[in-house]
């Protein structure tokens, strides 16, 4: 049930440009997901799923809107219980500010698990505080990037974004 | 060893051909690039764990003389004043273990070195202005 949510709410944010193939999305198996998008800012998500789309990387996208929900999805638990912790994505896109658990911990849960702290974590963020910068570093984060304020600058990041982890990093499975 | 005066990347790379071609791409960025490039793990320890201020990012070999990457990287990730450098695995292992252990031990990315020349050249370049311009280092 809540994954249909989920699943839904994926389709529906795709849907918001049509440009997007929404046959592409609702056939997207939870396996074959190579970047999950930690995101609970409906504009940015939009934002981020246009610029992946030009990579041709937005059918491979998964959306989650807060903390808690990625950890179940990280961990393959609650909603997302199907799933096999093993299908690791390529890449976790994770904002630090959001609702019920935040950036921070869903990143010092994924590093400290044996079984998840391969997985490459990129936080996607407006906060330029030198303690976050710091605090998520020291926790093992993978890359640290202040989401551009303007338009098609933040378009550009993601893009590039898109194709460092999507393409050209190596991951171990 | 080469060293300007601010070092942004720390190449640790034993190849003088990689090196070269390394340095050539970055040039060739307009980054305006401050790199330093060291020999061996030794000599990569050495420069890390002297007084000098910490590079943005590190560029790692795996096969290394004296001191392995792996080990450079084991030591970086063990100490409180460097553990926090990004740190990118650069190399031509495609090995299943050697990825493995990298991101075991905490490495920030790990980037199978293209063999063709223009790939090489071009995936250089790439890796620069990931982690010089989008990146944000902590510092």
């Amino acid at each position: 049930m809540a994954v249909r949510e989920a699943q839904a709410r994926q389709r529906a944010a795709v849907k918001t440009d049509r440009s997007y193939s929404t046959k592409g999305a609702i056939m997207t198996a939870l396996e074959d997901v190579e970047i999950l998008l930690v995101e609970d800012n409906p504009n940015d998500v939009e934002l981020t799923l246009r610029a992946l789309q030009k990579q041709n990387l937005a059918s491979k996208v998964f959306v989650v809107k807060d903390g808690a929900e990625a950890l179940e999805f990280i961990f393959a638990t609650g909603a997302f219980a199907h799933r096999k912790i093993e299908h690791c994505p390529k890449v976790v896109l994770l904002d630090l500010k959001l609702p019920k658990v935040d950036g921070i911990e869903v990143l010092r849960r994924i590093k400290a698990d044996q079984r998840t702290k391969h997985i490459p974590v990129v936080m996607l963020t407006s906060s330029q505080e030198e303690r976050d910068v710091l605090d998520t570093y020291n926790l093992g984060v993978n890359s640290y990037i202040v989401k551009p304020v303007d338009f098609s600058n933040f378009v550009h990041a993601v893009s590039e974004l898109g194709i460092y982890w999507g393409i050209l990093n190596k991951v171990p499975y | 060893m080469s060293e300007p005066e601010t070092v942004e990347i720390l190449l640790v790379e034993d190849n003088p051909n990689d090196a070269e071609l390394t340095q050539r791409a970055l040039k060739k960025t307009n980054l305006g690039v401050g790199l330093a490039t060291v020999r061996d793990g030794a000599e990569a320890l050495e420069y890390l764990f002297s007084n000098r201020p910490k590079p943005k990012v590190i560029f790692l070999d795996l096969k290394l003389p004296k001191i392995d990457g792996i080990e450079v990287l084991r030591r970086v990730r063990a100490d409180d004043r460097l553990r926090s450098v990004p740190v990118v695995v650069l190399t031509s292992s495609q090995e299943e273990r050697d990825i493995s252990q990298c991101y075991k031990l905490g490495v920030n990315s790990y980037i199978v070195k293209p063999v063709e020349f223009d790939e090489f050249y071009k995936a250089v370049g790439d890796l620069a202005t990931y982690w010089l311009v989008l990146n944000k280092s902590p510092l």
